[in-house]
């Protein structure tokens, strides 16, 4: 596909070819996934003559690679259909937009599917470069745009860094014997200290790729840099992978869980969803927003994650299945809405060339369809009730109240922090999405260009579609899906978060575990639309159906200024919040410059804040590999008798150490 | 089945009329305590009535969005209050949304009604939704520890469950849930939209928080949106009458529905005057100190939720 790409990119139908093609073959993969979870077939292995001699590549596909292969499917095919009327939209206004992406995009969903196909480190690892690579050459694409360089260079650093840590930890696993097939490291995983050590290093090299804080600073950054439906993939999909990545090592690899793994894991999961949304308020580009919005939903899977390996280590597996499946439902979930978001971005970037909330605002009167879809992925990433954001989010809170049963006392007050961390972020989040629709949908438009736009083309509208009426049907009937993607829990905490015997109707969600409660999205969603009939009949009926437009209170003023420039800006939303939170955790300051009266000069408000992150751990950091290049600086310009005594005294050192550490 | 749908139905039914009704007392109330006469207790139906006989006033770039908020806020409101057992605990709703989906739904109203106020692009509007946001950013997470709390001790976050628990007299007294209590009722303050976060009867820009969202609003929306805040009262109200009074209420077996919604009627009385006699002995804050005020709250039902171990050994 790659290859064509190449060949046919002057042609002007190799876009159709490319999307065409990786839509129809994701769309395999989906439908494959998806039968292969429903039938409840055995897992498929199959050794490839590739790859390290004498070994081979090994693929395997289980339950859990099942369920990700559908994640990624499902986003490759809208990704395809949106990203093929995107860039026939783009096309027209600046040419080169489309070359640089078709050869790596059905590059980069390969590397991801063979990511989750691998059943040997070393195919693992292959495959993770490749996905990173080729998602990295795909930010390049944009190389035109001032900030793209910076954004990518950053990007291969931290995904260089991630990557090593993932070869130690494979290197752990593996251990003396050096199989580095999954079924040896199952067989034989490492236990006490270097199981630990596995751990961190898989949440730092997973972690830093999902964008766990503090290794997510390339991700806002990164993400918004290449074209949307790619941005949709890498933010909606890609973190996936990496989730991928934690659940396959650390619930199967590495066997018997202990206790303080999970809790590491909520910790980090609590820091990532709180600051992931505290950024995403921060921000005033539209897909940058987005971008810290997936830090944040990362941060709830990975809560989630963290309850089920501590469920599991407690010999609760019920309970860890029910957390587990949270989890795995957040996973559906934030892939469809989140892909969604990136395309109602790109739609808005395409009619009004800005990604800028403060030059949007008003589109709901001139993107009717995009307006309504991209309230359907604010309202369901809000976790609003009937939609799928808010069944994740209660499965969520049904395994954090099992919290009684576990042993630990560090864990059970632990976990209630880890509750109100996720409510916070929760609510936090509606603040975020009010903020975005709000500014960029709603009001009144903020540049001529928001004034101009138009709808965009049917491919993206459907593009848009799809994930929507997802969003909508999951929210109403989860059960079916969570039962879909049993296999991979049971396989992963043996057990399931239904209870077989006593069988409840599919409308019904209802886990065993959830300490007798249950939720059904269908009868609420009717009860609304009932309820909603009779009041609008009632209301139509009896009172006045009179209505006057007029121009809106302007406190006096007759007729609003033209560019309203009076009305809210997205960093003047933000400023309550901002105050009670941006305070201390980004050191947020604003500046007002008000300049004396008689003076013509225009008033100021200039926010500034800071980065912890950098501030703290990154700057401090990059300063201190500067300083060490210098010092080794030194090494460059020595006499050969001088080398000479070095190689010796590193080959005594080795031998020393060999000599200690083998018996 | 059908004394629960018929009990459902009834409760829908009985929310709605004497939501006005608890706005009115409210209103009395606090007026005699000021030595005022004050209006009947039914003038809110009056007024009601008399905005839905009104025109109603669009800004000319409303868009549809701003038109269907009001109904969707009221259904969200309705349907939350018709899930609060307030004379039965028999309710044919009841396994369909618990207390958390309740929250999520006050969300749902909370979220259409900020974005409406963005709709017309008025800086009174963004004001308000954005002021109304940043009180739910601490609000919500609040009220869910709070939820937290009882259904650690309950084992489950069923209403109708959590009622008859708290009815069966296991529970005895607890410092996990007078704090618990103590931050409801701090969170309820906050999400009505009353005395000290803001004053329901006030037009001043610098304190504005839900009459600003709410700017732009005539006629039968105005109707509609202010029959929502008054329903959204009462669902406090009687949400902290279920959870930590709930005597006299009728049990799904025995027990009679007349006294349940007698002892009912008595709660609610009850709570409109401890609230008018609170709002009238305490001044507004200004808005900034609502972070505290609300970042208290939250704490008090995070340490309700973590004594509950320390007392109990859950």
């Amino acid at each position: 596909m790659a290859g064509l790409a190449v060949a046919a990119r002057r042609k002007s139908w190799a876009g159709t070819a490319v999307y065409g093609g990786t839509a129809a073959a994701c769309g395999v993969i989906a439908l494959w996934a998806a039968v292969a979870l429903a039938g409840r077939s055995a897992p498929v292995a199959l050794t490839l003559p590739m790859g390290i001699p004498w070994i081979g590549a090994h693929l395997r596909a289980d339950g859990l690679s099942a369920f990700f292969l559908l994640v990624v499917g499902f986003g490759g095919v809208t990704a395809s259909l949106f990203g093929w009327g995107y860039e026939r939209a783009h096309a027209h206004g600046h040419a080169a937009a489309s070359g640089p992406v078709l050869p790596f995009f059905p590059l980069f969903l390969a590397g991801m599917s063979l990511v989750l196909l691998a059943d040997d480190a070393f195919t693992f690892l292959v495959s993770w470069e490749f996905m990173s690579l080729a998602s990295w050459l795909l930010v390049l694409s944009t190389h035109r745009e001032s900030e793209t360089p910076d954004a990518a260079r950053l990007y291969l650093v931290m995904a260089s860094a991630g990557t090593a840590c993932l070869l130690l930890a494979f290197g752990l696993l593996a251990g003396g014997l050096g199989d580095y097939r999954f079924d040896a490291i199952r067989a034989h995983a490492p236990q006490g200290g270097a199981a630990a050590l596995t751990v961190l290093l898989v949440m730092l090299g997973a972690g830093s790729k999902a964008g766990l804080v503090p290794l997510h600073v390339w991700l806002p950054l990164a993400h918004p840099a290449a074209p949307s439906h790619v941005s949709a993939l890498m933010s909606g999909v890609m973190t996936k992978v990496a989730v991928y990545a934690l659940v396959r090592v650390l619930f199967d690899l590495l066997g018997e869980p202990v206790w303080w793994w999970g809790g590491a894991l909520m910790a980090a999961g609590s820091a990532t969803a709180v600051m992931g949304v505290l950024y995403a308020l921060m921000q005033d580009d539209v897909k940058r927003l987005l971008a810290c919005s997936t830090i944040e939903n990362i941060g709830v899977i990975v809560i989630a994650l963290g309850l089920a390996l501590v469920f599991k280590a407690s010999h609760t597996p019920v309970i860890a299945a029910l957390a587990l499946s949270a989890a795995l439902l957040h996973v559906v979930n934030h892939s469809l809405f989140k892909s969604l978001l990136f395309y109602v971005a790109g739609a808005v970037l395409t009619a009004t060339g800005s990604r800028d909330l403060n030059r949007l605002g008003g589109l709901i009167h001139r993107m009717p369809t995009t307006a309504f879809l991209a309230l359907v992925g604010a309202a369901a990433i809000s976790a609003l009730p009937p939609l799928n954001g808010f069944v994740g989010e209660w499965l969520l809170f049904q395994a954090i109240l099992n919290a009684p049963a576990l042993p630990e006392w560090s864990l059970k007050i632990g976990i209630a922090v880890v509750g109100a961390a996720v409510a916070l972020a929760a609510a936090l989040a509606a603040a975020c999405f009010v903020r975005f629709y709000g500014i960029a949908f709603l009001g009144r438009p903020r540049s001529a260009e928001a004034e101009r736009a138009g709808e965009v083309g049917s491919a993206m509208r459907i593009g848009m579609v799809v994930p929507a009426v997802l969003c909508v049907v999951l929210g109403v009937l989860p059960t079916p899906l969570i039962r879909l993607f049993e296999p991979a829990v049971r396989a992963m905490v043996d057990a399931g978060p239904f209870d077989d015997r006593a069988y409840q109707p599919w409308i019904w969600l209802s886990p065993t575990s959830a300490i007798g409660n249950s939720y059904n999205g269908l009868v609420l969603l009717a009860v609304i639309a009932a309820l909603s009939v009779v009041l609008v009949l009632v209301i139509h009926r009896r009172a006045s159906d009179r209505v006057r437009w007029s121009t809106a209170w302007g406190c006096g003023h007759e007729e609003p200024d033209p560019l309203a420039v009076s009305q809210y800006s997205a960093s003047s939303f933000a400023q309550p919040i901002r105050r009670v939170f941006g305070g201390t955790v980004f050191a947020a300051r604003d500046r007002v410059e008000m300049p004396e009266p008689g003076d013509t000069r225009p008033a100021r408000l200039t926010v500034t804040w800071t980065d912890p992150a950098w501030a703290f751990l990154f700057t401090p950091l990059r300063r201190a590999v500067d300083w060490l290049t210098r010092q080794a600086d030194v090494l460059q310009f020595l006499t050969i008798r001088s080398y000479l005594t070095l190689m010796f005294a590193a080959l005594v050192l080795v031998l020393i150490l060999v000599a200690v550490v083998r018996p | 089945m059908i004394a629960a749908v018929f009990h459902q139905i009834a409760q829908m039914a009985l929310v709605l009329v004497l939501a006005p009704l608890l706005t009115g007392w409210i209103r009395l109330v606090k007026a005699r305590l000021v030595g005022r006469r004050g209006p009947s207790p039914v003038q809110p139906y009056r007024d009601l009535m008399r905005l839905l006989r009104k025109e109603v006033v669009l800004a000319r770039n409303a868009s549809w969005l701003f038109r269907s908020v009001p109904y969707v806020m009221f259904t969200a409101i309705w349907l939350a209050a018709g899930l609060v057992p307030v004379f039965t605990t028999q309710l044919a709703l009841a396994p369909t949304a618990d207390l958390i989906a309740l929250i999520a739904l006050l969300g749902t109203a909370r979220f259409f009604l900020a974005l409406a106020g963005m709709d017309t692009g008025t800086s009174f509007g963004g004001l308000g939704s954005s002021r109304e946001m940043m009180i739910a950013a601490l609000a919500e997470p609040a009220m869910l520890m709070v939820v937290f709390s009882v259904a650690i001790l309950v084992r489950s976050t069923s209403l109708a469950e959590i009622a008859g628990f708290m009815m069966s007299g296991a529970v005895g007294l607890r410092v996990s849930l007078a704090l618990a209590l103590i931050a409801l009722v701090m969170v309820a303050i906050a999400e009505n939209a009353r005395i000290p976060i803001d004053n329901p009867a006030t037009h001043l820009e610098l304190t504005m928080v839900h009459e600003a969202m709410v700017l732009e609003y005539s006629g039968r929306h105005l109707a509609l949106i202010e029959a929502a805040a008054m329903l959204k009262l009462l669902l406090y109200a009687a949400l902290i009458a279920c959870v930590f009074a709930p005597w006299g209420m009728a049990p799904p077996t025995g027990g009679s529905a007349i006294v349940g919604l007698l002892a009912f009627l008595a709660k609610l009385a009850l709570a409109g005057a401890a609230l008018a006699l609170f709002e009238t002995s305490i001044a507004k804050m200004r808005v900034f100190r609502v972070g505290e005020f609300l970042g208290g709250a939250l704490l008090l039902s995070l340490l309700g939720a973590i004594f509950l171990y320390v007392s109990r050994g859950v």
